[in-house]
């Protein structure tokens, strides 16, 4: 952010076999591309749980890379093919969201592609910095319920019948 | 904590049932226990439930801190009156159960989290059809009326959130109990551990169990092979078989069962008002998880049109628990 330039942070899950691989292979070859992607390896790009890619956007990511094998190449036989099914459904659900398809992404890379791996972080680091930051956590509900749950833990002060203002502007925000 | 929660011996238990956003079918179903709601009359001091007592809040303010002992709270949070309340029933109460769907995970009130307050008011007040306001009143939060005398004086009215929220989204909850409504014996069940003073450690689930729904639907279940979804209204199911092996999008593999699979039974499929399973976050995106694994497409051209027979996937999986989901709310214009 030096130049004043949006960072958007993305999140990366990356199949072991092939786009870890391959995304190594880029890293070997020297091939320069953003570093925008924090990329987490995982056994297939099946066992990634949509909760695992809300969680991220949830929690501050403003997009999810989700890479694989290319169809028919998957170790396991048909996990990528599982990926496909839920991550479309999950773009639908997304867009009732308000969240845009473009920050959850699904990509086939393999091994060999390390060249292919930098140019779709490239390009999806420049969508999302057109998007903007998704800063979903604006959208969640204030910790009040935290805060108070705090009070306690500490034998601070329990909660007393005391008028409080649960003003739309103060307790509803957001 | 654990001493906060149980019951002295020196009285009956003190109990008190309340109401916030909800429909009533949470007061039916404690009704439902049908006779054994003498054995509790008997059993228990009920200080307050607005449904069946007259009493009012003034009686709920007037009594010391913590004195009622068990208060089930039904009903989600969308008001100034409902945060209120359950701030007043915290104080109040040395355990605080969110009874029902909608205190545990928002509920049905919560779908309105995918609307904006001013849409929701727009299209209740102005735009529904039957609705005649040329001058465009809408409820106001402070208002100036003249009385029968002539004075003016000022009203303060609860005030109309934004989002709705869950009961622990806005104070500390001891317990939840969840269902839509939580079956009748399932809530004799928590009852008569609250009579009993047999109440596990603080944060259990209760009137559940730790399985899905699908341990309590006696139908033979088949490999699935999916083309796609139809919509249960739009078929006949086949009672003897899986609804979701005849492509039924049913959520009781992603749902928390001890409800006795009632839909089932009645061949509707689960909509999964008993809430995530246990250790599960986000009970609507675990179920998207697996009806989308179902699907036997490979092409993506396939795939998409396989998803297009789910055509409202948020309504579908989040129709009991928008609230309680890990976005929350949508994002609509004004929020952007």
């Amino acid at each position: 952010m030096a130049d004043g330039k949006f960072e958007p942070t993305i999140v990366g899950f990356l199949c072991r076999w092939c786009s870890y691989t391959g995304a190594d292979l880029a890293g070997t070859s020297r091939v320069k591309y953003p570093p925008n992607v924090v990329p987490i390896r995982v056994m297939c790009s099946g066992r990634v749980d949509p909760t695992l890619i809300v969680r991220a956007l949830a929690k501050g990511a403003d997009g999810v890379l989700v890479a694989g094998c290319h169809p028919g190449d998957c170790h396991y036989d048909r996990g990528n093919y599982s990926t496909l099914r839920r991550h479309t459904l999950l773009t639908q659900l997304l867009r009732q969201f308000g969240i845009e398809p473009e920050r959850v992404r699904l990509e086939w890379v393999s091994a060999s592609e390390g060249d292919r791996w930098a140019s779709v972080v490239r390009e999806m680091t420049e969508e999302i910095r057109k998007l903007g930051p998704l800063n979903w956590k604006a959208q969640l509900p204030t910790a009040f319920a935290a805060e108070v749950e705090a009070e306690l833990a500490t034998g601070g002060a329990p909660l007393r019948d005391e008028p409080r203002d649960v003003s739309v502007a103060q307790e509803d925000a957001r | 904590m654990t001493d906060a929660t149980s019951i002295p011996a020196a009285h009956k238990p003190r109990l008190a049932l309340y109401w916030a956003s909800s429909c009533g079918g949470c007061e039916v179903t404690v009704l439902d226990i049908s006779e054994r709601i003498l054995d509790l009359a008997a059993r228990a001091d009920i200080v307050f439930w607005p449904a069946v007592l007259d009493v009012k809040y003034e009686d709920v303010h007037a009594m010391p801190d913590r004195h009622i002992d068990v208060c089930l709270f039904n009903g989600a949070i969308r008001t100034d009156e409902n945060a209120e309340l359950a701030r007043l029933l915290r104080a109040k109460s040395r355990t605080l159960i969110a009874f029902g769907s909608c205190a545990v995970t928002g509920g049905i009130p919560s779908l309105a989290n995918n609307y904006s307050r001013d849409s929701i008011l727009r299209a209740s007040y102005i735009d529904s059809p039957t609705t005649a306001n040329p001058a465009g009143v809408l409820p106001q939060h402070r208002v100036m009326v003249s009385t029968d005398s002539g004075a003016e004086v000022e009203l303060d009215l609860p005030a109309f959130h934004h989002s709705v929220r869950t009961l622990a989204q806005t104070v500390p909850v001891d317990y939840t109990v969840p269902g839509c409504p939580p079956v009748a014996d399932q809530v004799w069940n928590v009852l008569s551990a609250v009579l009993e003073g047999r109440l596990p450690a603080r944060g259990a689930v209760l009137g559940a169990s730790n399985k899905s729904v699908c341990e309590d639907c006696l139908r033979p279940r088949h490999e699935k092979r999916l083309q796609g979804f139809v919509r249960p209204h739009l078929t006949k199911p086949d009672p003897s078989h899986c609804l979701l092996d005849q492509g039924i999008a049913c959520l009781g593999p992603a749902t928390r069962g001890g409800c006795g699979a009632p839909c089932t039974k009645a061949n509707m499929p689960c909509r999964g008002c008993y809430g995530a399973m246990p250790e599960v976050d986000d009970q609507g995106l675990k179920a998207l998880s697996a009806l989308a694994s179902l699907l036997e497409a490979r092409e993506p051209k396939d795939v998409e049109r396989a998803i297009a027979t789910i055509p409202d996937p948020l309504g579908t999986f989040y129709r009991f628990g928008l609230a309680a989901s890990q976005l929350f709310r949508t994002r609509t214009q004004e929020d952007a």
